[in-house]
């Protein structure tokens, strides 16, 4: 075993250990090393990329002293790898586009403890991407939960602390059922590793005992991560969240957080209950159905705010629809698909979140659409990156939402008649309903504001936060035109995987 | 039915249990009341998992004696599960309290409801 063997477990560690050091650091000193931490998990997670490419197959890396049916390991393919560099790249550019104006919202005093949080974060994201016990995931979404409170929570006014309320109280619940489905599943199988788990389930489900605790067990820990994730039913929290906390912190929760439990979700779905069981239990089609119901309601929703975040916040709950119906198609192709929807969906909605921060800003700190008219004038780089990201989201040639359509649209054509007619118009409605909210918006931060309104003098913004914008939307249009590599590696990586 | 439910009478409590904390977590108004659906609710998970691991008769495992078959004690591995999630829940309650007592502090009330529509008539900043 080589030392690149090891970084995947360094990059967690690091994270823990930066979370530990930055609490005693002063704000400046947290603030370079948080950045310098993600820099170096995105170099490593790179590093780790390039190696599994190299591999035929995945590894584990036993964690402690207990061998495999007992103790704790982290399991690392190309698809573990591939999903940590995109995340890892994307919390970078988000940490450095967005951490120059988070004094606006945390005091200087807080500011060291929000340090803390953004790397428990990485640190819990990292972990459930990698990790191959229930267990250790399980107690990571609860770290994962409570650090993406407080990275609301910083944001001390009444709205915030009643959304942070509502989103801590749906997780708890939803935590409570992945916690139940968890001790029922080790009930019946007796492991927590994932493949002496398959195994037992695998078992169980040919000698047909305990057939209903494990169509429970299912349930339980599908709605509980769906819960979290923000599924179309179970999305009550996600606006105000998003639409309240501090843009990075939305960026982050929406970017990244949701789509790590999704790929729990896939990771319990192919490695623990296999996805010929999950078909038997008909769990895909209410995730395809929720999906579909999602991608129309979210937009729909979307399309009737009058305040440009919480447009943005309803739009999240439409993307994460396509995710969950490409999951719901329980096939290759489908997974595939939601897979890089979810990367083209992290780069993009990020960037959405920062640059529509930047457009309010320079129009007064009014949300509303008609005081944004003439902004992409005032903050030009704003303006182009907020446009671009927009078309991802709509799902225009050249950016990454297209061709994560394009995919789940041809994943679609194997399906049986009914499914993939309601795929094709499910995902005509609701391009053409993003347009709609999209292109609005991107219209009217074109329009010429009214001659006697008067602006606040824009603030200088800093030509690194520019940059990084830029290599953000870089990185939006790539996934457009360079998809080709980037799905064989999710395709191989599903292979593994499995 | 019965018969099965009754032989396995600490899960079925505990499900219901379950149920409860849920449902009072999920629907009651009253933050605090909420807080003890949750401190229930999870309470209930490890009801569930203690009484998995125990097995009649045998000893907690702890080695006295030089006694080291397993064949004498108890399954370890629920217990600590159980110590893990006791760590979670206690620092979910403190979460939830601390933010209470911030909406309490801000406007004099525990009920969700109305707390959620006095933000709404706040001008957001």
């Amino acid at each position: 075993m080589s030392l690149a063997h090891n970084f995947p477990f360094f990059t967690i560690l690091l994270c823990l250990l930066a979370g530990v050091v930055t609490s005693v650091l002063k704000p400046r000193a947290a603030k370079y090393l948080t950045l310098l931490v993600s820099l170096v998990v995105l170099g490593l997670s790179a590093a780790t990329l390039v190696l599994t490419l190299r591999l035929e197959s995945s590894y584990s890396f036993m964690m402690g002293h207990f061998p495999a049916p007992w103790g704790n390991e982290i399991r690392i393919g190309r698809l573990e790898a591939l999903m940590a560099t995109g995340f890892s790249a994307v919390l970078f550019i988000t940490l450095v586009a967005g951490l120059y104006h988070m004094p606006m919202f945390v005091s200087q005093k807080k500011f060291s403890l929000y340090c803390i949080m953004v790397d428990l974060a990485l640190a819990s994201v990292l972990v459930m991407l990698y990790t191959n016990d229930l267990f250790t995931a399980y107690v990571f979404i609860e770290i994962i939960t409570i650090a993406s409170c407080a990275l609301v929570i910083v944001r001390q006014n009444g709205h915030t602390l009643v959304a942070a309320t509502r989103y801590l109280i749906m997780n708890l619940l939803a935590s409570g059922l992945v916690l139940l489905g968890i001790a029922m599943l080790y009930g019946i199988t007796g492991h927590l590793l994932m493949e002496p788990l398959q195994e037992a389930v695998r078992e169980i489900y040919q000698t047909g005992n305990y057939a209903q605790p494990l169509t429970v067990v299912i349930a339980l820990i599908t709605v509980g991560l769906a819960i979290k994730s923000a599924l179309f039913p179970f999305h009550a929290w996600a606006p105000d969240t998003y639409a309240f906390g501090p843009p990075m912190s939305s960026a982050i929760l929406s970017g990244i957080i949701s789509k790590a439990y999704i790929f729990l979700l896939i990771k319990f779905f192919y490695r623990v209950i296999g996805f010929d069981i999950i078909r038997q239990s008909h769990i895909d089609d209410f995730l395809f159905y929720c999906g579909v119901a999602g991608m129309i309601m979210g937009s729909v929703m979307a399309i009737s705010q009058r305040d440009i975040r919480r447009m943005v916040a309803y739009s999240s709950v439409a993307q994460i629809g396509y995710v969950y119906m490409g999951l719901g198609m329980a096939s290759m192709a489908g997974v595939a698909a939601a897979l890089f929807q979810m990367l083209a969906h992290a780069a993009a909605k990020s960037l959405l979140f920062l640059s529509t921060h930047e457009l309010v800003s320079v129009s007064g700190n009014h949300k509303r659409f008609h005081s944004l008219h003439g902004a992409g004038y005032r903050n030009v780089a704003a303006g182009i990156v907020f446009t671009v990201s927009a078309m991802s989201m709509v799902g225009i040639p050249f950016t990454g939402g297209f061709i994560a359509k394009l995919y789940l649209a041809s994943a679609a054509i194997p399906l049986g008649g009914g499914m993939r007619v309601l795929v094709l118009v499910a995902l005509a409605v609701s391009t053409l309903l993003n347009a709609v909210y999209f292109l609005h918006t991107v219209v009217s931060i074109y329009r010429r504001p009214a001659e006697d309104v008067l602006y606040p003098p824009a603030h200088h913004i800093p030509r690194y936060v520019v940059a990084a914008l830029f290599v953000s939307m870089l990185m939006t249009v790539y996934l457009g035109i360079g998809s080709g590599p980037i799905m064989r590696v999710i395709e191989s990586g599903l292979k593994m995987f499995a | 039915m019965l018969q099965a439910l009754y032989e396995n009478i600490e899960q079925t409590v505990a499900v219901i249990l379950f149920g409860i904390g849920f449902v009072i977590l999920l629907l009651q108004r009253n933050l605090i009341r909420k807080i003890i659906g949750l401190n229930i609710m999870s309470t209930a998970t490890y009801l569930f998992l203690a009484s998995m691991g125990y097995i009649h008769g045998r000893k907690a495992p702890i080695v006295v004696d030089g006694v080291t078959q397993a064949i004498h004690y108890i399954n370890p591995v629920p217990t600590g599960l159980v110590l893990t999630g006791i760590v979670v829940s206690v620092s979910f309650t403190g979460m939830m309290l601390a933010l209470t007592v911030r909406l309490y502090r801000r406007y004099r009330t525990l009920d969700i409801d109305q707390i959620a529509l006095m933000a709404r008539q706040e001008e957001v900043e």
